[in-house]
């Protein structure tokens, strides 16, 4: 996977590492100045929504202060700066992910919404009765739940690749799954609860190798490294602003046009026709055809100006940072007696999952809060992800780019005093 | 660590470590199960009455220490008293989790249930607390179904 060893295949990693200031990259971060619990706060929650830096926040402002318009409306000024920058935007999605065409961009409130919309859209059209959906062991619920609605309605199946131990795909299983009656084939780019990075060019060679396409959840991916989908050659990806530092409310699906094309429209309303009588509306063109409504203009203001954010301070150097991180984190968390990581992947991005004496996640989450620390605990929206490991809950610490060795020390911490609190 | 201490205090990690009442109870029983979706905690509450009394009340199951440490005291707390006392120590429990010492004057009936006064300052702890209440409640009023926290 060429994104994994990017950061140390190019000569100037060192300098690029060694450049990384990451007290500059928090002073971005207006929320992160503050305290919880008297204690300055170490917020470890990012697979659940990370920070905004200020040039986001300006972004939203700007738009309501300056902009606010609807778009692809109005032939006023205020219409045409507003329609001017949500297109602009849209441009900028396409070159984050490089996508071919900004057509194939569609705006959606998050990667829940992106699933649901090609579950409604191309798996409504494309299922029929006995047919499978291929799935893996660990998704997320909104990669679960959607394809389930699904295949109750068309009588088809969903199909599930299980995991190994450490939380990798059993790909030989995936193999075995691979036949005719399979219509699509959806997998994490990175899993929420385990942090595991699925071998998806290798997904995706197996599955196009008999015509089957796939769609990738990109919620956990794209925020960590950078994400081609024409190398991929990926027939979806989904992703949400909130996880890349963007606002709540937005995200995107991507989908090659000549797909995109021959779907039937998620939502009817505005926007998303080119004319409507009584007797037959015409659907508007891509990638408005899947944009019924008025879209969260704001929102995608903010993802814009998150995504110029990732780029500026250079993907490769965020992904280099953040797996020296994450090893750090890994030794540090393995040396205290009587925790066990879940998800021990050999290829892992931004999540640490654990288990500690027995003592129940949220009683751990608790303790850290009052230390400051932010961590989330639970099943993550991954109940099946639980049963696979036979435990009910993880506590999970989730790194960003902001986060500091200093802060998993204070974390090791938090987690000594927790077993002396129930020890 | 001062409110951290009230939350755990020795009381509630002594019934948290070392459960009471933590068994079943065969024969002529009414039961429940409480579950709680958001972290996967599952109760069940058996009761046995006698002429309108909790002769014998247990649970079993797996939760957080709060959750675990307030089914066993709340065993302690509800055993012999008739189902009108049990409503009414509910009552008062709830009300002093949810809005905290202040708020309400059953501190002294409530014995032992007083040490759960700290978890109003938690609103996401509150229904680690009051989850095994629900069920005994279900329980009592004959309804065998499953309690959940998000109904």
């Amino acid at each position: 996977m060429s994104h994994i060893g990017a950061a140390f295949s190019h000569p100037g990693s060192t300098v690029a590492e060694a450049a990384w200031d990451v007290q500059a990259v928090r002073a971005d971060f207006p929320i992160l100045k503050q305290k919880v619990h008297d204690q300055p706060l170490v917020y470890l929650d990012n697979a659940a929504t990370t920070q905004k830096p200020e040039a986001v926040l300006d972004a939203i402002v700007h738009f309501y202060t300056a902009d606010c318009s609807n778009v692809h409306r109005g032939v006023h000024q205020l219409s045409e700066r507003a329609t001017e920058a949500y297109e602009r935007a849209r441009d900028k999605v396409r070159r984050f992910l490089n996508a071919k065409d900004s057509r194939e961009i569609v705006f959606v409130r998050g990667t829940t919404e992106a699933i649901n919309l090609v579950a409604q859209s191309f798996g409504r059209q494309q299922l029929s009765a006995g047919d499978e959906i291929v799935i893996t062991a660990l998704e997320h619920h909104s990669n679960i739940v959607p394809w389930q609605i699904l295949c109750e309605e068309k009588g088809a199946r969903l199909s599930v690749v299980p995991i190994d131990d450490r939380g990798e795909l059993l790909m030989d299983e995936l193999e075995k799954r691979l036949n005719p009656r399979v219509k699509l084939v959806c997998a994490a780019h990175v899993s929420n609860a385990l942090g595991t990075i699925n071998p998806v060019r290798e997904i995706i060679r197996q599955s196009h190798a008999q015509g089957i396409p796939v769609l990738l959840d990109g919620a956990q991916g794209a925020p960590h490294f950078r994400v081609d989908v024409r190398e991929l050659d990926c027939d979806f990806y989904a992703f949400s602003a909130h996880k890349i530092y963007g606002p709540t409310g937005i995200g995107v699906l991507y989908g090659k046009s000549a797909l995109l094309e021959a779907m039937p429209p998620y939502q009817g309303g505005g926007d998303m026709i080119s004319s409507v009588t009584f007797e037959k509306t015409l659907y508007n063109t891509l990638p408005y055809k899947f944009e019924a409504g008025t879209p969260d203009i704001a929102g995608v203001m903010g993802l814009g100006a998150a995504l110029d954010y990732v780029t500026g301070l250079r993907q490769d150097r965020i992904e280099s940072y953040e797996r020296g991180l994450l090893l750090y984190a890994t030794d540090a968390l393995s040396e205290i007696p009587g925790l066990r990581l879940i998800g021990t992947a050999r290829e892992k991005a931004g999540v640490l999952s654990f288990v500690l004496n027995g003592i129940h996640p949220h009683d751990i989450g608790t303790v850290l809060d009052y230390q400051g620390i932010a961590v989330r605990t639970g099943h993550h929206c991954a109940q099946p992800v639980m049963d696979r490991f036979g435990i009910p809950a993880t506590t999970r610490a989730s790194l960003a780019l902001y986060n500091t060795r200093e802060e998993i020390d204070a974390l090791v911490a938090g987690l000594v005093k927790v077993k002396e609190t129930f020890a | 660590m001062s409110i951290l201490s009230d939350l755990y205090q020795e009381v509630v990690v002594d019934h948290s470590r070392r459960p009471r009442n933590f068994r079943k109870i065969s024969g002529r029983v009414r039961t429940a199960q409480g579950y709680n979706p958001l972290c996967g905690d599952r109760v069940q509450v058996y009761v046995k009455l006698d002429d309108g009394r909790v002769a014998d009340v247990s649970f079993e199951g797996a939760g957080c220490a709060i959750s675990t440490a307030s089914a066993s005291i709340m065993t302690e707390a509800v055993k012999g008293k008739t189902l009108a006392e049990a409503q009414a120590l509910f009552d008062g429990f709830h009300e002093l989790v949810t809005r905290g010492e202040d708020a309400t004057s059953n501190g002294a009936s409530l014995g032992k249930l007083a040490v759960f006064s700290n978890v109003s300052h938690y609103p996401a702890r509150v229904k680690c607390a009051t989850l095994v209440w629900h069920t005994l409640r279900s329980a009592l009023e004959g309804d065998e179904g499953m309690v959940s926290t998000e109904q």
